[in-house]
Protein backbone atom coordinates (compact mmCIF):
# COMPACT_ATOMS: atom_id res chain seq x y z
CA UNK A 1 0.00 0.00 0.00
CA UNK A 2 1.61 3.25 -0.80
CA UNK A 3 2.32 5.48 1.80
CA UNK A 4 -0.49 8.74 2.57
CA UNK A 5 0.98 11.68 1.60
CA UNK A 6 1.53 13.97 4.93
CA UNK A 7 -1.30 17.13 4.67
CA UNK A 8 1.07 19.38 6.81
CA UNK A 9 4.92 19.45 5.72
CA UNK A 10 7.21 22.32 7.49
CA UNK A 11 7.31 24.06 4.27
CA UNK A 12 3.52 24.58 4.17
CA UNK A 13 3.74 25.78 7.97
CA UNK A 14 5.61 28.30 6.75
CA UNK A 15 3.59 29.57 3.93
CA UNK A 16 0.39 29.72 6.14
CA UNK A 17 2.54 31.51 8.60
CA UNK A 18 3.69 33.86 5.72
CA UNK A 19 -0.46 33.97 4.51
CA UNK A 20 -1.60 34.57 7.64
CA UNK A 21 0.52 37.37 8.65
CA UNK A 22 0.25 39.29 5.26
CA UNK A 23 -3.64 39.20 6.05
CA UNK A 24 -3.02 40.42 9.64
CA UNK A 25 -1.01 43.30 7.98
CA UNK A 26 -3.59 44.11 5.30
CA UNK A 27 -6.47 44.20 8.25
CA UNK A 28 -4.62 46.33 10.35
CA UNK A 29 -3.58 48.71 7.12
CA UNK A 30 -7.06 49.88 6.54
CA UNK A 31 -7.92 50.01 10.25
CA UNK A 32 -4.79 52.24 10.22
CA UNK A 33 -6.00 53.98 6.96
CA UNK A 34 -9.70 54.37 8.30
CA UNK A 35 -8.36 55.75 12.00
CA UNK A 36 -6.30 57.95 10.28
CA UNK A 37 -9.09 59.56 8.07
CA UNK A 38 -11.24 60.00 11.37
CA UNK A 39 -8.34 61.59 13.12
CA UNK A 40 -7.58 63.80 10.31
CA UNK A 41 -11.34 65.02 9.77
CA UNK A 42 -11.69 64.91 13.25
CA UNK A 43 -9.30 67.72 14.26
CA UNK A 44 -11.08 70.64 11.63
CA UNK A 45 -12.84 72.37 13.55
CA UNK A 46 -15.05 73.99 10.38
CA UNK A 47 -15.60 70.17 10.00
CA UNK A 48 -18.94 68.60 11.54
CA UNK A 49 -16.88 65.72 13.06
CA UNK A 50 -13.85 68.13 14.33
CA UNK A 51 -16.04 70.88 16.30
CA UNK A 52 -16.36 68.95 19.46
CA UNK A 53 -12.49 68.37 19.44
CA UNK A 54 -11.66 71.83 18.84
CA UNK A 55 -13.88 72.94 21.34
CA UNK A 56 -12.56 70.30 23.76
CA UNK A 57 -9.02 71.55 22.64
CA UNK A 58 -10.37 75.64 23.84
CA UNK A 59 -11.74 74.53 26.66
CA UNK A 60 -8.40 72.96 28.05
CA UNK A 61 -6.34 75.72 26.91
CA UNK A 62 -8.77 78.16 29.10
CA UNK B 1 16.83 12.33 -4.02
CA UNK B 2 13.40 12.21 -2.91
CA UNK B 3 10.57 15.17 -3.64
CA UNK B 4 10.85 15.78 0.57
CA UNK B 5 14.24 16.95 0.36
CA UNK B 6 13.75 19.00 -2.98
CA UNK B 7 11.26 20.67 -1.19
CA UNK B 8 13.51 21.68 1.74
CA UNK B 9 16.14 22.88 -0.66
CA UNK B 10 13.91 25.40 -2.28
CA UNK B 11 13.17 26.95 1.19
CA UNK B 12 9.99 28.98 1.07
CA UNK B 13 10.50 32.26 3.23
CA UNK B 14 7.99 32.24 6.58
CA UNK B 15 6.71 35.65 7.68
CA UNK B 16 9.13 36.62 10.32
CA UNK B 17 11.96 36.06 7.52
CA UNK B 18 10.46 38.59 5.78
CA UNK B 19 10.24 40.62 9.26
CA UNK B 20 13.44 39.66 10.04
CA UNK B 21 14.59 42.08 6.97
CA UNK B 22 13.35 44.83 8.65
CA UNK B 23 16.31 44.66 11.14
CA UNK B 24 13.72 44.71 14.44
CA UNK B 25 16.18 45.04 17.15
CA UNK B 26 17.51 48.63 15.50
CA UNK B 27 13.66 49.13 15.06
CA UNK B 28 13.41 49.24 19.12
CA UNK B 29 16.31 52.36 19.24
CA UNK B 30 14.36 53.99 16.59
CA UNK B 31 10.90 53.88 18.19
CA UNK B 32 11.94 55.31 21.54
CA UNK B 33 13.93 57.77 20.06
CA UNK B 34 11.04 58.79 17.79
CA UNK B 35 8.42 58.76 20.93
CA UNK B 36 10.86 60.55 22.71
CA UNK B 37 11.08 63.79 19.69
CA UNK B 38 7.44 63.38 19.10
CA UNK B 39 6.47 63.84 22.94
CA UNK B 40 9.19 66.41 24.04
CA UNK B 41 8.06 69.08 21.02
CA UNK B 42 6.19 71.46 21.65
CA UNK B 43 2.74 71.62 20.21
CA UNK B 44 -0.34 69.03 20.29
CA UNK B 45 -0.23 66.06 17.98
CA UNK B 46 -3.80 63.83 17.70
CA UNK B 47 -2.54 60.83 19.83
CA UNK B 48 -3.74 58.26 17.04
CA UNK B 49 -1.55 60.38 14.08
CA UNK B 50 1.64 60.64 16.53
CA UNK B 51 1.32 56.40 16.93
CA UNK B 52 0.81 56.24 13.16
CA UNK B 53 3.83 59.04 12.48
CA UNK B 54 5.82 56.55 14.95
CA UNK B 55 4.67 53.27 13.06
CA UNK B 56 5.88 55.01 9.83
CA UNK B 57 9.25 56.15 10.73
CA UNK B 58 9.51 52.86 12.42
CA UNK B 59 8.85 50.99 8.75
CA UNK B 60 10.80 53.67 6.90
CA UNK B 61 14.01 51.91 9.59
CA UNK B 62 12.80 48.74 8.37
CA UNK B 63 12.68 49.38 5.00
CA UNK B 64 16.41 50.95 5.00
CA UNK B 65 17.45 47.86 6.63
CA UNK B 66 15.84 45.59 4.01
CA UNK B 67 17.54 47.77 1.44
CA UNK B 68 21.48 47.40 3.28
CA UNK B 69 20.66 43.66 3.69
CA UNK B 70 20.00 43.39 -0.06
CA UNK B 71 22.87 45.44 -1.12
CA UNK B 72 25.39 43.87 1.68
CA UNK B 73 24.40 40.03 0.98
CA UNK B 74 27.81 39.14 -0.45
CA UNK B 75 29.53 40.15 2.49
CA UNK B 76 26.77 38.97 4.80
CA UNK B 77 27.68 35.84 3.75
CA UNK B 78 31.02 36.12 4.80
CA UNK B 79 30.42 36.62 8.34
CA UNK B 80 29.51 35.01 11.18
CA UNK B 81 27.61 37.15 12.79
CA UNK B 82 25.32 37.38 10.04
CA UNK B 83 25.47 34.42 7.54
CA UNK B 84 22.35 33.23 9.10
CA UNK B 85 20.03 36.32 8.14
CA UNK B 86 17.58 35.74 5.51
CA UNK B 87 19.36 36.33 2.10
CA UNK B 88 22.78 34.94 2.55
CA UNK B 89 20.46 31.35 3.69
CA UNK B 90 18.92 31.54 0.86
CA UNK B 91 15.25 31.72 2.57
CA UNK B 92 14.68 34.98 0.69
CA UNK B 93 15.91 36.19 -3.21
CA UNK B 94 17.93 39.30 -3.09
CA UNK B 95 15.47 40.86 -5.26
CA UNK B 96 12.53 40.11 -3.06
CA UNK B 97 14.54 42.60 -0.19
CA UNK B 98 15.17 45.09 -3.16
CA UNK B 99 11.36 45.28 -3.51
CA UNK B 100 10.16 44.90 -0.40
CA UNK B 101 12.33 48.09 0.58
CA UNK B 102 11.71 50.14 -2.30
CA UNK B 103 7.76 49.78 -1.40
CA UNK B 104 7.99 49.96 2.44
CA UNK B 105 10.32 53.17 1.56
CA UNK B 106 7.26 54.29 -0.85
CA UNK B 107 4.62 53.57 1.89
CA UNK B 108 6.51 54.78 4.90
CA UNK B 109 7.74 58.54 3.06
CA UNK B 110 4.08 58.96 1.89
CA UNK B 111 1.88 58.17 4.84
CA UNK B 112 4.51 59.79 6.77
CA UNK B 113 3.47 62.87 4.83
CA UNK B 114 -0.04 62.74 4.59
CA UNK B 115 -0.06 61.92 8.37
CA UNK B 116 1.66 64.86 9.53
CA UNK B 117 3.73 66.95 7.33
CA UNK B 118 6.44 67.37 4.33
CA UNK B 119 9.31 68.14 6.94
CA UNK B 120 8.76 65.23 8.53
CA UNK B 121 8.24 63.04 5.25
CA UNK B 122 11.69 64.72 3.24
CA UNK B 123 13.73 63.63 6.61
CA UNK B 124 12.63 60.07 6.63
CA UNK B 125 13.36 60.22 2.63
CA UNK B 126 16.47 61.92 3.62
CA UNK B 127 17.53 59.14 6.36
CA UNK B 128 16.52 56.52 4.73
CA UNK B 129 18.81 57.79 1.28
CA UNK B 130 21.76 58.56 3.71
CA UNK B 131 21.97 54.99 5.08
CA UNK B 132 21.55 53.36 1.87
CA UNK B 133 23.31 55.42 -0.45
CA UNK B 134 25.64 57.36 1.47
CA UNK B 135 26.15 55.08 3.84
CA UNK B 136 25.88 51.26 2.74
CA UNK B 137 26.43 51.46 -0.68
CA UNK B 138 29.68 54.36 -0.69
CA UNK B 139 31.25 54.87 2.48
CA UNK B 140 31.27 51.53 4.64
CA UNK B 141 33.77 49.44 2.41
CA UNK B 142 35.30 52.74 1.59
CA UNK B 143 36.30 54.29 4.89
CA UNK B 144 36.80 53.25 8.54
CA UNK B 145 34.47 55.91 9.51
CA UNK B 146 31.83 53.70 8.10
CA UNK B 147 30.53 53.75 11.58
CA UNK B 148 30.12 57.88 12.49
CA UNK B 149 28.48 58.00 9.34
CA UNK B 150 26.37 55.15 9.77
CA UNK B 151 25.49 56.76 12.96
CA UNK B 152 24.07 60.00 11.50
CA UNK B 153 21.38 57.84 10.07
CA UNK B 154 20.65 56.14 13.15
CA UNK B 155 20.41 59.76 14.95
CA UNK B 156 17.16 60.97 12.07
CA UNK B 157 13.79 59.38 14.23
CA UNK B 158 14.30 62.34 17.13
CA UNK B 159 14.62 64.72 14.82
CA UNK B 160 11.84 63.04 12.14
CA UNK B 161 9.34 62.99 15.58
CA UNK B 162 10.51 66.37 16.55
CA UNK B 163 8.97 67.87 12.94
CA UNK B 164 6.02 65.58 12.99
CA UNK B 165 4.70 67.55 15.59
CA UNK B 166 6.16 71.22 14.62
CA UNK B 167 6.90 71.08 10.99
CA UNK B 168 10.31 72.16 11.78
CA UNK B 169 14.09 71.39 12.22
CA UNK B 170 15.69 73.85 15.67
CA UNK B 171 18.52 73.55 18.06
CA UNK B 172 16.86 71.20 20.02
CA UNK B 173 16.27 68.51 17.61
CA UNK B 174 19.28 69.27 16.01
CA UNK B 175 21.01 68.25 19.40
CA UNK B 176 18.89 65.37 19.55
CA UNK B 177 20.33 64.34 16.59
CA UNK B 178 23.36 65.11 17.84
CA UNK B 179 23.43 63.24 20.81
CA UNK B 180 23.02 59.71 18.97
CA UNK B 181 25.51 60.91 16.25
CA UNK B 182 28.40 61.57 18.56
CA UNK B 183 26.88 58.75 21.22
CA UNK B 184 27.78 55.64 18.12
CA UNK B 185 31.49 55.74 18.11
CA UNK B 186 32.43 55.33 21.42
CA UNK B 187 29.73 52.53 21.69
CA UNK B 188 30.58 50.80 18.78
CA UNK B 189 34.62 51.08 19.38
CA UNK B 190 34.58 49.92 22.95
CA UNK B 191 32.53 46.65 21.31
CA UNK B 192 35.28 46.24 18.29
CA UNK B 193 38.25 46.16 21.14
CA UNK B 194 36.80 43.29 22.66
CA UNK B 195 34.55 41.27 20.10
CA UNK B 196 36.80 39.44 17.59
CA UNK B 197 35.10 40.53 14.01
CA UNK B 198 35.44 39.24 10.71
CA UNK B 199 35.27 42.42 8.45
CA UNK B 200 37.99 42.31 7.88
CA UNK B 201 37.50 39.27 5.47
CA UNK B 202 34.49 40.55 3.89
CA UNK B 203 36.71 43.63 3.14
CA UNK B 204 34.50 46.51 5.61
CA UNK B 205 37.28 48.89 6.81
CA UNK B 206 37.47 48.82 10.64
CA UNK B 207 39.16 51.57 12.53
CA UNK B 208 40.70 49.12 14.79
CA UNK B 209 42.27 46.68 11.43
CA UNK B 210 43.27 49.60 9.97
CA UNK B 211 44.44 52.34 11.96
CA UNK B 212 45.03 50.03 14.93
CA UNK B 213 43.69 49.24 18.17
CA UNK B 214 45.69 52.64 20.07
CA UNK B 215 44.05 55.31 17.35
CA UNK B 216 40.86 53.75 18.05
CA UNK B 217 41.22 54.37 21.76
CA UNK B 218 42.37 57.92 20.92
CA UNK B 219 38.92 58.25 18.68
CA UNK B 220 36.73 56.75 21.67
CA UNK B 221 38.53 59.54 23.79
CA UNK B 222 37.52 62.35 21.87
CA UNK B 223 34.05 61.06 20.70
CA UNK B 224 33.56 61.16 24.33
CA UNK B 225 33.86 65.00 24.95
CA UNK B 226 32.18 65.47 21.95
CA UNK B 227 29.19 63.42 23.05
CA UNK B 228 29.29 65.08 26.76
CA UNK B 229 29.16 69.08 25.32
CA UNK B 230 26.18 67.77 23.03
CA UNK B 231 24.47 66.18 25.66
CA UNK B 232 24.88 68.99 28.35
CA UNK B 233 24.22 71.56 25.36
CA UNK B 234 21.07 69.85 25.09
CA UNK B 235 20.25 70.12 28.81
CA UNK B 236 20.18 74.08 28.43
CA UNK B 237 17.65 73.99 25.65
CA UNK B 238 13.81 74.62 26.39
CA UNK B 239 13.59 70.83 26.74
CA UNK B 240 16.29 70.31 28.93
CA UNK B 241 15.76 71.02 32.84
CA UNK B 242 17.33 70.69 36.03
CA UNK B 243 16.40 66.41 36.64
CA UNK B 244 17.96 66.17 33.37
CA UNK B 245 21.04 68.03 33.96
CA UNK B 246 21.69 66.59 37.41
CA UNK B 247 21.55 62.83 35.47
CA UNK B 248 23.61 64.08 32.38
CA UNK B 249 26.20 65.53 34.86
CA UNK B 250 27.00 62.18 36.69
CA UNK B 251 26.52 60.41 33.70
CA UNK B 252 28.73 62.08 31.62
CA UNK B 253 31.68 62.37 34.29
CA UNK B 254 31.19 58.68 34.35
CA UNK B 255 31.35 58.22 30.53
CA UNK B 256 34.49 60.16 30.36
CA UNK B 257 36.26 58.68 32.53
CA UNK B 258 35.54 55.64 31.77
CA UNK B 259 37.17 56.97 28.16
CA UNK B 260 39.86 58.09 29.59
CA UNK B 261 40.25 54.53 31.90
CA UNK B 262 40.31 53.17 28.03
CA UNK B 263 42.68 55.43 26.35
CA UNK B 264 46.01 54.97 29.17
CA UNK B 265 45.06 51.11 28.74
CA UNK B 266 47.48 49.48 26.43
CA UNK B 267 46.27 46.13 24.62
CA UNK B 268 48.57 43.86 26.99
CA UNK B 269 46.76 45.83 30.11
CA UNK B 270 43.24 44.90 28.37
CA UNK B 271 43.84 41.03 27.27
CA UNK B 272 44.80 41.02 31.29
CA UNK B 273 42.17 41.42 32.83
CA UNK B 274 39.60 39.81 29.71
CA UNK B 275 38.96 43.60 28.25
CA UNK B 276 36.63 44.72 31.67
CA UNK B 277 37.14 48.46 31.08
CA UNK B 278 35.95 47.82 27.31
CA UNK B 279 33.31 46.09 28.56
CA UNK B 280 32.11 48.15 31.28
CA UNK B 281 32.06 51.00 29.06
CA UNK B 282 30.16 49.19 26.29
CA UNK B 283 27.61 48.38 28.75
CA UNK B 284 27.32 51.42 30.50
CA UNK B 285 26.93 53.17 27.06
CA UNK B 286 23.62 51.16 26.35
CA UNK B 287 22.08 52.81 29.53
CA UNK B 288 23.67 56.19 28.62
CA UNK B 289 21.51 56.75 25.41
CA UNK B 290 18.08 55.12 27.08
CA UNK B 291 18.90 56.96 30.12
CA UNK B 292 19.31 60.78 28.09
CA UNK B 293 16.07 60.29 26.40
CA UNK B 294 14.13 58.78 29.25
CA UNK B 295 15.29 62.20 31.33
CA UNK B 296 13.77 64.34 28.55
CA UNK B 297 10.52 62.72 28.82
CA UNK B 298 10.63 63.05 32.26
CA UNK B 299 10.98 66.74 32.02
CA UNK B 300 8.24 67.08 29.71
CA UNK B 301 6.08 64.85 32.33
CA UNK B 302 6.93 67.45 35.11
CA UNK B 303 6.09 70.31 32.98
CA UNK B 304 2.02 70.30 34.05
CA UNK B 305 3.30 70.06 37.67
CA UNK B 306 5.76 73.60 37.11
CA UNK B 307 8.32 71.32 37.47
CA UNK B 308 9.85 70.64 34.75
CA UNK B 309 12.22 72.70 32.32
CA UNK B 310 14.18 75.66 33.37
Amino acid sequence: MAEQIRATHELHTRRLSRNVGLGVVLVLFVGMVYGLTIAKVGTDPNDELGAPWAQAQERAAE
Amino acid sequence: MTDTTILDQNRDAGFGDYFALLKPRVMSLVVFTAMVGMLVAPGQINPFVGLCAILFIAVGGGASGALNMWWDADIDAKMKRTIKRPIPSGRIEPGEALGLGVALTGFSVILLFLATNWVAGALLAFTIFFYVVIYTMWLKRWTPQNIVIGGAAGAFPPMIGWAAVTGDITLESILMFALTFAWTPPHFWSLALFVKSDYKDAGVPMLTVTHGRKVTRNHILAYTFVLAAVALGLGLTSIGGPAYMAVAVIMNAWFIKGAIDIWRRTDEDSEADSHLVERKFFKFSLFYLFIHFGMLLVETSLAPLGLGGW
